[in-house]
């Protein structure tokens, strides 16, 4: 059986599997109830300084995508940082930790960008002794209209300064919540390494409008008739963390920074992608909002399931795996030839891979043979661009096949065995003409 | 099996409270998410088999996803286009041979999108709403209907919508033809035949008198002096006779007659049912008034069908209603002799029968069935009230396609015409397009 336990940053855990810092890990009962549940860490939903708590809204503070029967696939929040006093989170963070001393106690921390108030309330923090903390420079509602949050994580320059004031007051690691409202993930996550930083976390909430109330005119959720951007997670979020996630595993500058991923994780394969993608950690939100906590038993089983049938006895065995397989567009191999080719057994003649080709795509596939319904790849027009495989509601039905030898039907040029990019290509003004 | 006892048919062999349970709703509506999650499953086919499926061409894949979108009204719109008694077709249709055997997802997996009840989701929404559609500016044409059957009611309801004027001449004192008359009567619940009507004509510019029938004090000559189209939506007014002796012995009935007699009763249990039953036939009339006596109490109920079930016209769907309401079909079985008893039937002679290279043919093996009612549901021919005025080919009046007739101011839709399929949905396709030919011909309009 796969090992699953994770020491990221010096942070153990029994499983890679954290709940992100949000509404889940407010409290006592919640952070109790998930490590009963199985998870192997927490990320103690933010705390700011002392003082009187922030309030949040007192209308909903939700709005969600749904697809088909109502199944959740991207939620919008517009709730801030937690609302209870800073000496009942510290109290409860102290007596969970020391209950559930073999799972991770991170706690998230937001508190105005001036040096004291990071010193101050690191020190309470360690009194828990939590295992580290994560800053969250990342919630883009709210608080960033306070100088706190992105505001913070859309200029490195702060993150840096911020996260070096961090690594000279505590012992404890320090990871930085990136936000990805952002052009370039990878500027961020450099200033964090040049701060000091142990590690990044991302990405947090992505700015969104999630929907407008047409009958009203104003943005969901709407409280007394007007609506604020909030904070885009859950499923639907996941190829843009997934890419960001690559952006800074395959930096030359940020490469081998750990990275405690979030954003859509649901199922274990998710975690899985991320993992291959260099991740340490996942942490999870919008799936344990939806379904609950007991989620993290599927996901421990399929991850160790899947490791064991691929022979991985440990998540470093496979962790980043995937990282040297991402390139930039220039040195895909451009004599790659490959054709659609549609599965006549399978094929149940639903013709949405014709629609899609002849309408928006390429005249690739026929319609009729013989007189008959049938659909059929014309390997002279197919650019093998996909998107029959995409839209074909029967899975492996359309497939790609590799076309190793002879000549290409559309081009009409023989097929080469040897890699081409485009910095190679004769159309590129830019390529390299060795032979001159 | 005694042919001696009296025959037992009598009233209220069931309770009131049953009799309403076992005459509800055969499938009940979709709820709004069922209908969403329902809607979601229909792939968008390119060309979809089940619009090509559908007689009157129902735009299924685009009527779903008005629905998947949040819009049943446009939905129903778009169904009523094709077809102005779609809330009915939703209810009768046989989809399994139609529109939902086509669908890529039977082929798939055996479980196509249910488009029937999101038909049905569509329509009753929006029949409860504004008419949908609007009528053209008046043409000052003046064109006459008989009979406010589905072919009638659909070509009146489109002659109309092109601003002609339409009057509707029917028989019986009230309008629906056989989806008020016949069907079976979980089909169509809630007077839902005469709501239908109602929607149709709510649309303005159509016009019915009842009790006229032609033949019967209305000619065609005077119709075709009088108004500037015609349009004979006339059914099937003749039963088929089983060719054995004894056929008016009492207890032997006429199915239509009697589901006719159901449907119009105000108190099911004032029904005379007979408490063994014989069905002779292989189509819906038959399943109807088999499944139909046994939720009225008749205690067995037998369809003999001479040929195999895979003969049958009636879907598997509706030969699988019978079978689990407890009727019990026998095929390759054909009437031979009635047994009567005072003049009144008892049972039935059967011989078996088989084929013999292409033909059918008794194979001498006869058996005995009591029966205190046997249902003639063979089939029903036309019969010509219009003086051998038109030419009829197979019985039946011979129209083109667009269903004109050899007239040049007639046309005709429905059961009464040659080549149609004897589905509700057939007749509506026959309606509409005579309208729109006969618009064309009225206005000089191109058509489309």
């Amino acid at each position: 059986m796969a090992d699953l336990r994770s020491n990221f940053v010096g942070i153990k855990s029994p499983n890679p599997f954290w709940l992100a810092s949000a509404p889940p890990t407010d409290k006592e009962y919640n952070v109790v109830r998930a490590f009963k549940a199985g998870w192997g860490g927490v990320v103690w939903k933010t705390l700011g300084e002392e003082g009187p708590p922030i309030v949040n809204v007192n209308g909903p503070r939700y709005g969600a995508i749904h697809g088909a029967d109502r199944r959740l696939l991207g939620l919008n929040n517009i709730e801030l940082i937690t609302d209870r006093p800073l000496e009942i989170n510290l109290a409860e963070i102290k007596k969970v930790k020391r209950e559930w001393p073999d799972r991770a106690m991170v706690v998230s921390l937001m508190v105005p960008c001036e040096e004291e108030p990071w010193k101050k309330i690191l020190k309470r923090v360690e009194e828990t002794e939590a295992d580290g903390v994560e800053l969250n420079f990342g919630c883009p509602h709210g608080m960033s209209e306070r100088g706190m949050g992105a505001a913070v994580g859309q200029v490195p320059e702060y993150i840096e300064m911020v996260a070096r004031w961090c690594k000279q007051h505590t012992r404890m690691p320090v990871i930085v919540k990136l936000t990805p409202n952002i052009t370039d993930i990878r500027m961020p996550a450099r200033a964090a390494l040049k701060g000091g930083a142990d590690a990044v976390s991302l990405i947090n909430t992505i700015s969104s409008i999630v929907s407008v109330d047409l009958d009203n005119m104003a943005p969901m959720p709407t409280i007394d008739g007007k609506g604020s951007h909030g904070g885009y997670c859950g499923p639907a979020v996941k190829p843009i963390a997934l890419n960001m996630v690559a952006e800074i595993a395959r930096d030359a500058q940020t490469k081998g920074l750990p990275i405690s991923a979030i954003g859509g994780i649901t199922t274990w394969r998710d975690a899985a992608e991320f993992m291959s993608m260099s991740a340490g950690t996942v942490q999870v939100c919008t799936a344990a909002m939806t379904y609950g906590f007991k989620i993290v038993e599927e996901m421990k089983s399929g991850l160790a399931r899947w490791m064991d049938e691929k022979g991985y006895a440990t998540i470093e065995d496979f962790r980043g795996r995937a990282v040297p397989n991402v390139t930039d567009w220039q040195y895909l191999n451009l004599n790659y030839i490959a054709k659609a080719k549609i599965d006549q057994d399978a094929c149940i003649k639903c013709g949405r891979c014709y629609a899609a080709c002849e309408d928006t795509s390429h005249q690739a596939i026929m319609k009729e043979k013989d007189g008959k319904r049938h659909f059929e790849v014309m390997d002279d027009e197919c650019v093998a661009c996909n998107l029959c495989v995409e839209v074909c509601p029967v899975e492996n039905c359309i497939t790609m096949e590799r076309m190793e030898t002879g000549t290409d039907p559309r081009t009409g040029k023989p097929i080469s065995k040897d890699y081409a990019n485009w910095t190679q290509h004769p159309n590129n003004p830019m390529s390299l003409k060795a032979a001159e | 099996m005694s042919s001696s006892t009296a025959p037992d048919v009598k009233a209220g062999r069931l309770k009131v409270s049953q009799l309403e349970a076992n005459f509800a709703d055969l499938h009940p509506p979709l709820t709004d998410h069922e209908a969403l999650v329902e809607s979601d499953r229909c792939y968008f086919c390119y060309d979809a088999p089940c619009m090509n499926a559908c007689p009157t061409t129902i735009d299924i894949p685009l009527f779903i996803r008005e629905i998947q979108a949040g819009h049943p009204e446009s939905a129903a719109k778009t169904i009523f286009n094709q077809n102005i008694l779609g809330g009915m077709c939703a209810r009768v249709c046989p989809t399994e041979t139609l529109c939902e055997e086509a669908c890529v997802r039977e082929h798939a997996e055996g479980k196509p999108v249910k488009i029937g009840l999101l038909q049905r989701y569509a329509t009753d929404q929006a029949m409860e709403k504004k008419h949908p559609f609007t009528r053209a500016a008046s043409s000052g044409k003046k064109v006459a209907v008989v009979g406010a059957g589905p072919a009638g009611l659909a070509c009146a309801h489109r002659l109309a919508m092109h601003g002609h004027d339409v009057e509707i001449f029917e028989a019986r004192k009230k309008s629906g033809g056989l989806n008020e008359f016949g069907i079976a009567a979980y089909k169509s619940v809630d007077d839902f035949a005469q709501k239908e009507v109602d929607f149709i004509l709510s649309l303005g510019g159509i016009k019915i008198t009842h009790g006229k029938e032609l033949g019967k004090g209305l000619t065609l000559a005077k119709l075709e002096k009088d108004y500037d189209a015609v349009f004979l939506g006339l059914g099937l007014s003749g039963v088929n006779a089983l060719g054995v002796k004894h056929e008016e012995a009492k207890g032997v009935k006429d199915a239509v007659a009697y589901i006719a007699d159901l449907r119009q009763a105000k108190d099911l249990s004032k029904l005379k049912v007979g408490r063994s039953v014989v069905v002779i036939g292989g189509g819906m009339t038959a399943i109807d008034i088999a499944v139909q006596s046994k939720l009225l109490g008749a205690e067995d109920v037998t369809i003999l069908y001479r040929r195999g079930q895979d003969h049958m016209k009636a879907s598997r769907f509706e030969q699988e209603l019978a079978q689990t309401h407890g009727v019990n079909i026998r095929p390759w079985a054909m009437p031979k002799k009635l047994l009567t008893k005072d003049g009144k039937v008892v049972g039935l002679k059967v011989e078996e029968t088989a084929m013999k290279g292409k033909t059918l043919e008794g194979t001498g093996v006869t058996f005995e069935v009591h029966a205190d009612v046997i249902f003639k549901a063979i089939g029903q021919h036309f019969v010509d009230v219009t003086s051998g005025a038109l030419v009829l080919h197979e019985g039946r009046i011979k129209v083109d396609e667009h269903k004109h007739t050899s007239r040049p101011k007639i046309w005709a839709g429905g059961d009464c015409t040659s080549g149609n399929q004897a589905l509700t949905v057939a007749a509506v396709d026959d309606g509409r397009r005579a309208a729109e030919h006969m618009h064309v011909f009225l206005t000089g309009a191109s058509h489309g």
